[in-house]
């Protein structure tokens, strides 16, 4: 029973949350900024996969996102709406409700795959020229797409917002929002369980000593496929849920700089620390919504507050570390793992 | 069928010639020492046999099985373990973990069994980590498993080490230089230690050191190589009255003299 603590929690903050979109406690603007804070808890704990846990400097995260944002745009214009791109819906538009996370899924499993141009050149690789190739891969797909004129290249894509429409016709409720909760809950779920394995300590190991670890039976290669495979995916659903939201994505919008806010969310939580991320995640989300008035000044003040950051705490706000090793108490609620012997 | 055999191994780093012509059976139960002088390619023997090398000429029998093309892990897990000349344990895990990390090869579980924690990783995991306790309890670990490796001292480190090779459950362990850096009473420990393992463990142990203590007190057969070649083979008596070796190791008479 006490396993599921953690599980009925957020799903109390979900129903609240949804709750509250829908009694109008939060208007647009709140709702936009929690659906943003979810995807980027997403984005900055799958990538924190990558350059906490195993140690790798990947700096091509939003490519990986445009992949999923717009694989899923087009599954879903195509399947359920009447576009001028693809013509009438292939699908009932009401069917959407259902078929809008299998789409996700369909966007992350295609940014998966897309990771492998990471992964494979990862086993010979390592460190700085990995992070070369990770860059390299971001251009690649941001001019790709920019290239493919049936959608829209550089002038972008959309649509989605008629998708988004037809879901709330059948049912009335915030359903970006909702799936956007589920997924984010999803990711962390997903990364916390594997991290905690003795088989997702492979990739914990690697980033410790790599050679030691192929020596002393860990299939690194597996763990390298698994660990960008499963970051990438994940960055895929994060785009596709980020689509949904605008309504209207364009390949400029997942650059390097797309690639660079993520790394901070990483840096600014700590390293190999889930709950880090996830707390920068929403700290700073926040503090960009704060920081709004200051228009662009505001990229000299976050740049500013990363240098203080990493002068005066450079491991960042959690650095190795999870909650539960802040405060011990927590653990009675929210890791009733095996016991420590 | 032997446990280990080389045959006729040559390796090459670009021009140079690390190891020429290299022999060895092992037929199982031994405690076979490699010495030699710095840079005779001793450590570049351990690298070819437990797969992180491929041989330029020559090969490497494991139980028969040729090991060319197979990766570290695999030859692992076909009951080979090792350590390090420099500690190499993971040192952002605790040394329970290293333990249970190093069983990597036979989880028994995969990804999906991690995410949806089934009943096979929960079996898998409490095996596992039921030998990792085992192992540190009779190496006299347990009260340092929740512990760093880095934090502890360096005898103990080298202890970990040697536990986390036997979790592989190996039919095979080399060990690389385990008294570096040691003080006389942990040289003293290890000696016992590496004795007892194999009465334990009932394996085969085949050594690199470099302190002759170490190595006519343990080691029943002893090999000395020489910028890569074998310039003498047998028990620890004869090897110690060769005229080759005490060259390689003091020099020529006329040179010291001079």
């Amino acid at each position: 029973m006490r396993r599921m603590i953690p599980f009925l929690l957020y799903l109390l903050v979900c129903i609240a949350t949804v709750a509250g979109a829908q009694a109008g406690v939060f208007n647009a603007y709140v709702q936009l900024i929690i659906m943003y804070v979810g995807i980027n808890i997403i984005l900055s704990t799958s990538l924190n996969l990558i350059n906490g846990y195993m140690g790798e400097f990947s700096v091509g995260h939003a490519g990986f996102m445009a992949v999923g944002a717009y694989i899923t745009s087009i599954l879903n214009v195509w399947l359920f709406t009447d576009s001028s791109v693809f013509g009438p819906s292939l699908l009932d538009p009401s069917s959407a409700l259902y078929l809008f996370p299998v789409t996700l899924l369909a966007g992350g499993f295609g940014a998966a795959l897309v990771g492998l141009l990471v992964a494979i050149p990862s086993f010979r690789t390592r460190g700085d020229y990995l992070a070369i190739i990770t860059l390299a891969v971001n251009y690649i797909v941001k001019s790709s797409i920019e290239n493919i004129q049936v959608i829209g290249g550089a002038r972008g894509f959309m649509g989605m917002r008629n998708v988004v429409n037809s879901m709330k016709e059948v049912v009335d409720v915030p359903w970006v929002l909702i799936w956007i909760l589920v997924f984010t809950g999803f990711t962390v779920w997903v990364l916390h369980r594997l991290v905690t394995s003795t088989y997702g300590k492979g990739i914990v190991a690697i980033r410790d000593d790599e050679i030691a670890s192929e020596i002393m039976s860990v299939d690194t290669r597996h763990m390298k496929v698994v660990a960008f495979m499963l970051s990438s995916g994940l960055a895929g659903v994060a785009g596709g849920l980020f689509a949904h939201v605008l309504g209207y994505i364009n390949p400029g919008t997942f650059t390097i700089m797309k690639s660079t806010e993520i790394l901070v969310m990483v840096y600014l939580g700590g390293m190999g620390s889930l709950s880090g991320s996830v707390l920068s995640a929403i700290g700073f989300t926040v503090i960009l919504e704060l920081f709004r008035p200051l228009q662009m000044a505001k990229w000299v003040v976050i740049p500013l507050l990363l240098i203080l950051l990493m002068l005066f705490r450079p491991e960042g706000i959690m650095g190795h570390r999870e909650l539960t090793d802040v405060f011990p108490w927590l653990r009675r609620f929210l890791a009733p793992q095996e016991r420590r012997s | 069928m032997s446990l280990l055999e080389i045959r006729e191994v040559t390796h090459y780093f670009g021009g140079l010639r690390a190891l020429y012509n290299l022999n060895l059976t092992l037929e199982g139960g031994e405690l076979l020492g490699l010495i030699g002088p710095n840079g005779a390619g001793k450590t570049t023997v351990f690298n070819l046999v437990s797969g992180f090398y491929t041989a330029t000429e020559g090969e490497i029998l494991f139980l028969g099985e040729d090991l060319t093309g197979l990766r570290p892990h695999q030859v692992t897990a076909r009951g080979m373990a090792r350590t390090f000349q420099n500690i190499r344990l993971w040192n952002s895990l605790t040394v329970l973990e290293n333990l249970c990390l190093s069983q990597h090869y036979q989880l028994g579980y995969g990804l999906l069994g991690a995410v949806l924690r089934t009943r096979s990783y929960h079996e898998n995991e409490r095996r596992i980590r039921k030998t990792a306790q085992q192992l540190l309890e009779i190496l006299g670990l347990s009260h340092y498993a929740d512990e760093l490796p880095k934090n502890l001292p360096y005898g103990m480190q080298r202890r970990v080490e040697i536990g986390r090779a036997l979790s592989l459950h190996p039919k095979l362990l080399l060990l690389d230089e385990p008294a570096a850096g040691m003080n006389p009473s942990e040289v003293d420990q290890l000696i016992d230690l590496v004795r007892w393992i194999r009465d334990e463990f009932n394996l085969t142990i085949w050594l690199i050191e470099h302190q002759m203590r170490v190595v006519m007190n343990l080691c029943e057969i002893i090999k000395v190589l020489d910028f890569g070649e074998t310039i003498a083979e047998g028990s620890p008596a004869e090897v110690q009255q060769n005229s080759r070796v005490v060259q390689a190791y003091l020099g020529d008479e006329e040179v010291a003299y001079a």
